[in-house]
Order: structure tokens, then C-alpha cells, then sequence
């Protein structure tokens, strides 16, 4: 391919924006890093129009040799299924920039240059084409995300960042021991699209796909590995809590729907049980957790763990609903919880405390904060006409085609999810505010609006038009679970039909399942 | 034996470097104090000299001496990366011995003669001529230990170091015996022809390779024979420290593979399994004490103890796998763990508490306020030793874990790559200490760091090494390649 290296510059201009910050003060670091930042955007908007959807291939392929024994590439591309999470990636980060300006008043270089570092490598991760690049994109984002908690963290920072970086360097070990596995039994080869396409005995693919688990599980994180994010988004600054939930959780699904599903499909499916009972009680215990919390930043906390549940849980449905609809999720969840923690964050630089109980009756003195508050809120709970609507009402479809009883369960977590969030809502907008408090409550400021606004826009975007986001990982979705099911239906269903029900309903109502979510969302 | 001036020509840098250190021995005395810079530059001139020879002699195998020496790419690589790291450890004392007020021209003298010995050690292919080199070596660096004479850590190091670097070298000298014993010479070659289709039934065989095992793994510091190195590291001046930590391990390591492969490549499946259990034991070991350590010089000396752990999961791989890709990552890993070793190393000799070294952990409190760029040069050696891409450490695992993969041993890489996610807590430990702590009040007192040109030098070739081949280490892995190609 030739042509600009558009996607090497996505990659490569925030990490020469974090060497310039150490160059100059403190303003202009700021500064730096919001033209870095926004520059990546307009570099990575014309990508969505560019991109041709009706092709399930890698597209603007970058490819270089980097290390010549073994064959090491340097290669990178787009499909539809890392072009919406580059979207959102880039889209952030401008945000998260400009919600530090103010809170952030020490180290004020070395904060952007981890900013951008973490931006290029978290890019970086989404674009590689060659496991070992992963890799090294995958854990390049440590250092930077474990200094981001440590240094500017709160209280309790120290453990919190030794426990996420523990947490998941342990995890990620053994994906570099299945990568390497991998490179011997799929001919000699670290090319993603290669290995995708090999064929591996049933107890190889049971091993990796445990590897593969470790890391990813840790990272989205499921059920048993998920206490490592409470402790990290209560002690993380503001940015570093929304760059954490909305791309870094994003990485582990990506993870399983790049690798573990198309490379490892019999593990996949064998272990399906497994992921869907694990999916359903994060989706459950996340809940419930977070209607107990009275600490803002805890409760989106927990009900990240709820929320990345229905993304895991439509991953292993292997139909086109289930997964398009955790691709659909991935994306909600990065918009709406990275607002919810940008308007913890606001709130947090006035009143100092993150305490529910501290912060009380905001509609009064802070009437926009409300309305933003409000509709995040909305957002998270899977409001008709907003984003998550969209991915959730998909995920619970494609599992209502696997399995009744799994839908009901997880159907829970959206009650819950409207409980825990309107009873946040009912405290933090409408009740009567310490009087003590409220020559702080100003209301939001021409720079705050500015980065709550495209998160707002992109909500009803989302919510109202999801057909854009759709066909475009629509070819890319259906590779995947052909890689799944190889066989033809017909004939894959007379040998085991009951498996393959769900895929003969997508088949015959694919398309019809298909509009009908996206007119349910047009239903507010 | 013959002898032919043609054999001088091959062994020139040796020579070049035994006369140059036989200068700085004789003009030190006849100096004035003012002069002796003179002493350190003519060092490096020799260095540089010797590495456009060495770097001339990359080719096919010559013989020297009959037999008793070899030139190849294999030696080359060697003694190109101990020139670098001799000529780094000179700039390092330039600027340290000056700071600790130890005024002795012979020092570098003591280095290059030690760098002979090393030199020496990687090129022969003779049981007795290792021995001479390896002797050479190390009674220099005795006598660097307890370079700090008023101090009784020091001495401490240096006596430790002598009897129980004596004793290793007598139980080599033993095996080296048994071994000429069992196959009637000492020459490498000879002895593979020996020994080959034999197995370790033999018991002279056997005990001559397990001596000769014992000794190696006293000079490579592996478990269980690693117990001298925590005092001598902590106790040595902080440059010899690092120098020992380095270029004694890389030469040790140099001499030993081609011991093993050349002449006892034919028991590969035996001395595999020795250095397994080997391996195990110091990845355990050096990993868990490091994590208790207090004094940073002792958690490097356990750091560099498991890295050598590390390393030997190439060897045990290379006794497995037909192919050269074992040595060539144990290669690849010595000259990448040199530049962060080097480095973490020269960044606790300049860190100054009340004109002393400030050796304790605690000592970096804060150092990110107080000094940036040190604070931030030590991340990223801490982050490198703990093999965190993009960075050299990361390149040197993945190879070592490749070559265990590739050998079917798929469960050693696990519990290696599980011992290094222990080990990233005490390097991140320091992190946290430099970056997340506030510096104590008291400002007089805190430790200072002394900045001079021939450090800066030493700690930008450092982390040049440390970040270029961590993005980039196509070159070096290329040439470890090449250098094992001529290794019979």
C-alpha cells in the first residue's frame, strides 16, 4: 500500500509530542499536548469515511520488516472492528487533556508526556498487526499508566498502582509464552492474520486459549481478576480513571475477539460456558456491588465491571448480534463512562471529595452539571435512544438466541444498572446541598463544556444512528465467526444441529434482527 | 608446538592492552597528580585501538599458537563488548574516584589487566590457557574490591572475594584435570573428538563436567555458588562493582559456553539437565531475596545473580535444540543486560550523601524532584531489567524464552516469565521510591547527585544501548548470530 503512513503517524506524532513537553513549562506542555492530541484526531477522522465497509480486510496496511530472525514485522491496519475503538481512542484523549488543565498542577510535563505516550501506545495496541508489535504496545502502556496512578493518584496511590501494574504484568506473561508457542506450531510466523488462519490441535488451543484468558481476563477484568479496578480508578487523577475505563478495559475484549476467538475457535466454543457463567456474574456482583458504594468514582467502578460483562458475554455468542453488539458496547462504554468519570472529576476539583454524601442537590447551583450528569446516567442505564441502549439490547439478543435462561439473568444487570445509577442521580442532583458548600458549586465552565459536549453529541450519535458503526464491522464481525463455524450451516447443522442453531437464525434473520435494533433505538 | 610471528599479529589487542596497562602501572609513580588524566585517556586510546582490530578479526576461525588459541567471530563479539564495557567503567572511575578521594593510577592499570585476562578467556580453546585468563581476571579484580582501604566493607569484599574466587578456581583447575584424565588432553577440540558417542557413565567424565560446572557457576554467580556476590557487590567500590557485575559475567559466561559446546557439546543432553536445575534455583533465588533487599547494591548484585539465571535458560535450550538459536540468546542477552546493569550501576556510584554513596534504597526518596533526569534515567534501567518493551531487557527475555520454547520447554519459560513479573516489584519499588515519595524536609542532607562530563558520557552510551536496542536490535541480533556460527 502505499501513500502517507497515516496510521504510523496516528501512532508517532503523540509520542513526539511527549518528547517536546519535556522542552518547554508547564503552560505550554498543556498546550502541547491539546494541539498533539486534536492534531491525532483530524489524522484519524478521515480514516472513518476513507474506510471502505464492505471489505473484512486489514486496510491501510502498513508493513516493514523490523526484526529479521525470526521474521518480526512492523505492520499495522485498520478493520471494522478496530476502526470505531481507534475513533474512540483518539476522541478521548483531547478530553482528557483538558479536564487535567487545572486539576493537574504538579509535573506538569512529565503528566502530558505519559498522557501521550499511553495514547500512542494504547493506538499502538489497536492498530498491530504482528503479535510480538501487540505485545509490545500491550505492555509498553504499564509504565505509563502505573506512573499516571503513582505519581498524581490519590491517598492511596501506592498500592493501587503496584496492584494494577502486578495485576496485569502477571497476566500478560503468559500471553507472551502463548505468543511464542504459537509462532512454533502456526508455521514459523507472528502475522495476526496468518495465525488467525491456522488450524491447531484441541489441547494446544485448550492451553493458549488459558494464556490468552489470563491476560485478557485481568485486563477487561472478569469476574475473579476485576479487584485491581476499584482500587486503580479511586486512586487515579481524572484522565488516567477515563483513559482506564474506556480504552484500557476495551484492550482485554479486543484481545479475545482478535485472538482468542479466530485463532483458537474449539477452545472458544469449549469454553463458552465458562465465559458466559463468568460474564453474568460480573454483570451481576458488579451491580449489586455498586449500589453499595458511596464513593462516585467506586460506583462507576463497579458498574464498569458490570457494564464489560455484557461485552464478554456477547463475544462468546459467536452470532452477528451477540458480537457486534460488544463492539457496540466497547465503544458506549468507553463514551459513556469516560463522561461519567470526566463529570466525577469536575465535581471533585470543587468540593475536594468524591463522597456522594458530600456532594448532594446539584441541580440548584449547578444546573448544566446536572443535565450532563443526567444524561450520562441515562446513558449508562441503557436509555432508549441512547448509545448503550443499542450494544446491550444486541448483546442480550444474540443471547436470548443461545440461551433463554442466560438472557434473563443478564437482563438483571440492566434493572440493576437503572436502580444504582437513578438512586446516584436522585442523591447527587436532587437533594438539598450543605450550605457550606455552596460558594464552591460553580457550575461548568466554557472549558469543561467543551469536553463533556462531544461526549454528548457522540451519545445520541450513537444511539440514534448506529447503522455507521455497524456496516462498517459488519464484514469484519462475520470473518470472525466464519472462522468459528467454517463449515457451511446446512451441512454443519446436520452434523451438530444443536450447536448451530443460533447460526442458522442469524442466517435466515441476520439482517432482519439487524434493523430491528437499530428502529428499536430510534424509539425513544 | 611451533611458534610463528604470525600468531603475535592475531593476538595484537592482547598484547596492545597488556603493554598499555604495564604504562599506566610504570608512568603512575612518575606522574604528577595533575597529569594522571593523562593515564585515563591513554586507556581509552588503546580501547579504541584494539576495537578496529578486533572488529578486522571478525571472520573464520584461526588458529594461534597451536590450538591454544582461537580468533573468531565468536571471541570478537566478546571482546568488543568488554572493550565497551572496560572503556565505560574508566569514564565511570574518572568522575567516582575522584568523588571518593582514591587517587591510584594503578587502578586503571588493575582494569586493563583484568580486561586481558577476559580477553583471553573468550579466545582460547584450551583448558589451561581459560584457566591462565581466568586467573588473570580475577587477581586484578581481588585487588579492585579492597581498592577502599579505609574502609572495612571493602576489605571484607576483597578477602571474601579472594578465598572463595581461590577455591572455585581450584575446584576448575580439578575438573580441568579429571577432564585431561578421561581424554588425555586439554585442547577443546580434542576432547570433543574424545569424548564423542560417550556418555556420562564414565565417572571421571562425569565429575570432571560437574566440577567444571561448580567452577563456571562460582564466576557466573548462579545458585547455589552465588553467595559471595551480595557482599563483594555491596562491599567493592560502586565502578568495580559494575564492572564485575558486567564484564566478569559476560567473559565468564564467554569462556564457559564455548567450554561446554566446543569440548563438551557431545554430553549436551547431561550438562542440560545440570544447568536446568541450575537455572531454577537461581531464577527462585535472586528473584525472591531481591525482593527484601534494602541496599540497592545488593539488590542489584541478587538482580544481576538472577539474571545470569536468565541467561542459563538459554544454555539449558542450546543443550536441547540442534540449532545455534540458544547460544545466540544467551549472546544477545549478556551484551543487552550490560547497558542497563552498567547503568543502574553508574547511577548509585554518583548519587552522593554527605561525601559518601548513598547506597540505601531509601537514599532515592524523592530523586525525581531533586534530579530529573537521573530519576528518569534510572526508570528506565529499572524498567528494562525488569523486561518491560520497548527496551533491551525486553528484546534479551524474549529471545531466552524463544530459544526455551523452541527446545519444548515451554513450562521453564512459564516459570521464568512468572519470576520476572516478581522481579518488575523490586525494580518498581525503586520507581515508586524516586517518583511517588516526597523528598525528606532536611535539603542539606538528602543525597545529591554528581553530575560530570565523563559520567554523562557513560550514561548516555547506556541508555542509548538500553532504548535503541529495545526498539531496534536487529544489528546486535544479527551479530549474535553471526558469532555463533563459528563456535564448533
Amino acid at each position: 500500500m502505499t501513500g502517507f503512513p497515516w496510521l504510523t503517524a496516528l501512532i508517532f506524532l503523540p509520542l513526539i509530542g511527549a518528547a517536546a513537553v519535556f522542552f518547554v513549562k508547564d503552560a505550554s506542555a498543556r498546550l502541547i499536548a491539546l494541539i498533539v492530541t486534536v492534531a491525532d484526531v483530524l489524522i484519524s477522522l478521515p480514516l472513518w469515511w476513507l474506510f471502505d465497509p464492505s471489505s473484512s480486510h486489514m486496510q491501510f496496511v502498513e508493513s516493514a520488516l523490523w526484526i529479521s530472525s525470526p521474521p518480526i514485522h512492523y505492520r499495522l491496519g485498520l478493520d471494522g472492528i478496530s476502526l470505531p475503538l481507534v475513533l474512540m481512542t483518539t476522541i478521548l484523549m483531547p478530553l482528557c487533556v483538558l479536564i487535567s488543565w487545572h486539576s493537574i498542577e504538579s509535573r506538569v510535563q512529565s503528566f502530558m508526556a505519559v498522557l501521550l505516550i499511553m495514547e500512542g501506545a494504547m493506538i499502538g495496541v489497536f492498530l498491530a498487526l504482528d503479535f510480538v508489535l501487540f505485545y509490545v504496545f500491550w505492555e509498553a502502556m504499564l509504565i505509563p499508566m502505573y506512573l499516571l496512578i503513582g505519581v498524581w493518584g490519590g491517598p492511596n496511590r501506592l498500592y493501587a498502582a503496584i496492584k494494577f501494574f502486578l495485576y496485569t504484568l502477571a497476566g500478560s506473561v503468559l500471553l507472551l509464552v502463548a505468543i511464542l508457542v504459537l509462532y512454533f506450531q502456526g508455521g514459523h510466523t507472528f502475522d495476526i492474520l496468518q495465525l488467525s488462519q491456522g488450524t491447531y490441535s484441541k489441547s494446544l488451543q485448550f492451553w493458549i486459549f488459558l494464556a490468552f484468558f489470563a491476560a485478557f481476563a485481568v485486563k477487561v477484568p472478569m469476574f475473579p481478576f476485576h479487584t485491581w479496578l476499584p482500587d486503580a480508578h479511586v486512586e487515579a487523577p481524572t484522565a488516567g480513571s477515563v483513559i482506564l475505563a474506556s480504552v484500557l478495559l476495551k484492550m482485554g475484549t479486543y484481545g479475545f475477539l482478535r485472538f482468542s476467538l479466530p485463532m483458537l475457535p474449539d477452545a472458544s466454543q469449549a469454553f463458552t460456558p465458562l465465559m458466559v457463567v463468568l460474564s453474568i456474574v460480573a454483570i451481576i456482583y458488579g451491580a449489586y456491588m455498586a449500589l453499595a458504594q458511596d464513593d462516585l468514582k467506586k460506583l462507576i467502578a463497579y458498574s464498569s465491571v458490570s457494564h464489560m460483562g455484557f461485552v464478554t458475554l456477547g463475544l462468546f455468542m459467536f452470532n452477528i448480534q451477540g458480537i457486534e453488539g460488544a463492539v457496540m458496547q466497547m465503544v458506549n462504554h468507553g463514551i459513556t463512562t469516560g463522561g461519567l468519570f470526566l463529570c466525577v472529576g469536575v465535581i471533585y476539583e470543587r468540593t475536594h471529595s468524591r463522597q456522594i454524601a458530600d456532594n448532594i442537590g446539584l441541580t440548584k447551583p449547578m444546573p448544566r452539571y446536572a443535565t450532563f450528569l443526567v444524561i450520562f446516567a441515562l446513558s449508562s442505564l441503557g436509555l432508549p435512544g441512547t448509545n448503550s441502549f443499542v450494544g446491550e439490547f444486541m448483546v442480550l439478543a444474540g443471547t436470548f438466541l443461545w440461551s433463554k435462561v442466560a438472557t434473563a439473568f443478564a437482563s438483571l444487570g440492566i434493572i440493576l444498572a437503572a436502580a444504582y445509577l437513578l438512586w446516584m442521580v436522585q442523591r447527587v442532583a436532587f437533594g438539598v446541598p450543605a450550605p457550606h458548600m455552596l460558594p464552591k458549586l460553580r457550575d461548568v465552565n466554557l472549558r469543561e463544556m467543551v469536553t463533556l459536549v462531544p461526549l454528548v453529541v457522540l451519545i445520541f450519535l450513537i444511539g440514534l444512528f448506529p447503522n455507521p458503526i455497524l456496516t462498517r464491522m459488519h464484514p469484519s464481525v462475520e470473518k470472525v465467526i466464519a472462522r468459528v463455524f467454517p463449515a457451511a450451516p446446512e451441512q454443519a447443522a446436520a452434523v451438530n444441529p444443536e450447536l448451530h442453531t443460533p447460526r442458522r437464525l442469524v442466517d435466515a434473520g441476520g439482517d432482519a434482527g439487524f434493523t430491528s435494533a437499530e428502529t428499536e433505538g430510534r424509539r425513544p | 608446538m611451533t611458534f610463528s610471528v604470525g600468531d603475535l599479529f592475531l593476538i595484537l589487542p592482547e598484547l596492545l592492552v597488556i603493554t598499555a596497562a604495564c604504562i599506566v602501572l610504570v608512568l603512575d609513580p612518575v606522574l604528577r597528580q595533575s597529569d594522571k588524566d593523562g593515564l585515563v585517556w591513554l586507556s581509552l586510546g588503546t580501547l579504541a585501538i584494539c576495537m578496529g582490530l578486533t572488529a578486522s578479526q571478525m571472520s573464520t576461525p584461526t588458529e594461534a599458537f597451536s590450538g591454544l588459541v582461537v580468533i573468531d567471530t565468536y571471541g570478537a563479539f566478546w571482546k568488543l563488548l568488554l572493550y565497551f564495557v572496560t572503556g565505560l567503567t574508566i569514564l565511570l572511575s574518572h568522575s567516582y574516584l575522584k568523588e571518593e578521594r582514591l587517587y591510584f593510577g594503578e587502578y586503571y592499570g588493575f582494569v586493563l589487566l583484568a580486561l586481558s585476562g577476559m580477553m583471553v578467556m573468550v579466545s582460547a580453546a584450551d583448558l589451561l590457557t581459560i584457566y591462565l585468563g581466568t586467573e588473570l581476571m580475577s587477581l586484578s579484580l581481588y585487588v579492585m574490591a579492597g581498592l577502599k582501604r579505609s574502609e572495612p566493607r571493602s576489605l571484607e569484599a576483597s578477602a571474601k572475594y579472594f578465598v572463595l574466587g581461590a577455591f572455585s578456581s581450584g575446584i576448575l583447575l580439578y575438573g580441568i584435570s579429571l577432564l585431561y584424565g578421561a581424554t588425555g588432553s586439554t585442547r577443546l577440540p580434542a576432547i570433543a573428538t574424545a569424548i564423542a558417542g560417550q556418555s556420562l557413565d564414565d565417572p571421571l567424565l562425569l565429575f570432571a563436567t560437574i566440577l567444571l560446572a561448580v567452577g563456571f557457576g562460582f564466576k557466573l554467580a548462579v545458585v547455589p555458588f552465588h553467595m559471595w556476590t551480595p557482599d563483594v557487590y555491596q562491599g567493592a567500590p560502586t565502578s568495580v562493582t559494575a564492572f564485575m557485575a558486567v564484564a566478569s559475567k559476560a567473559a565468564s559466561f564467554g569462556a564457559f559456553l564455548r567450554v561446554f559446546i566446543e569440548g563438551l557439546g557431545g554430553l549436551k543432553a547431561n550438562w542440560s539437565a545440570i544447568f536446568l536445575l541450575l537455572c531454577l534455583a537461581t531464577l527462585v533465588l535472586g528473584n525472591v531475596v531481591a525482593l527484601v533487599q534494602t541496599n540497592i547494591k545488593r539488590m542489584l548484585a541478587y538482580s544481576s545473580i538472577a539474571h545470569a539465571g536468565y541467561a542459563l535458560i538459554g544454555v539449558v535450550a542450546a543443550g536441547r535444540l540442534e540449532n545455534s538459536s540458544g547460544i545466540a540468546s544467551v549472546l544477545l542477552y549478556l551484551a543487552l543486560y550490560t547497558f542497563m546493569t552498567f547503568g543502574a550501576f553508574a547511577i548509585v556510584a554518583m548519587l552522593r550523601k554527605d561525601g559518601v554513596e548513598g547506597d540505601e534504597i531509601e537514599d532515592f526518596t524523592g530523586l525525581s524532584k531533586r534530579h530529573p533526569v537521573a530519576a528518569l534515567l534510572m526508570l528506565i534501567f529499572m524498567v528494562s531489567l525488569a523486561g518491560i518493551p520497548p527496551t533491551a531487557g525486553f528484546i534479551g527475555k524474549f529471545y531466552v524464552f524463544m530459544s526455551a520454547v523452541e527446545a519444548g520447554m515451554t513450562w521453564l519459560a512459564v516459570i521464568a516469565l512468572i519470576f520476572a513479573a516478581v522481579s518488575a516489584y523490586f525494580y518498581l519499588r525503586l520507581v515508586m521510591v524516586m517518583y511517588m515519595r516526597e523528598p525528606s524536609d532536611a535539603a542539606d542532607s538528602a543525597p545529591q547527585f554528581v553530575m560530570s562530563p565523563t559520567l554523562s558520557i557513560v550514561l548516555a552510551c547506556a541508555v542509548a544501548g538500553v532504548v535503541i536496542f529495545g526498539i531496534y536490535p536487529n544489528p546486535l541480533v544479527q551479530l549474535a548470530m553471526q558469532a555463533v556460527l563459528t563456535l564448533r
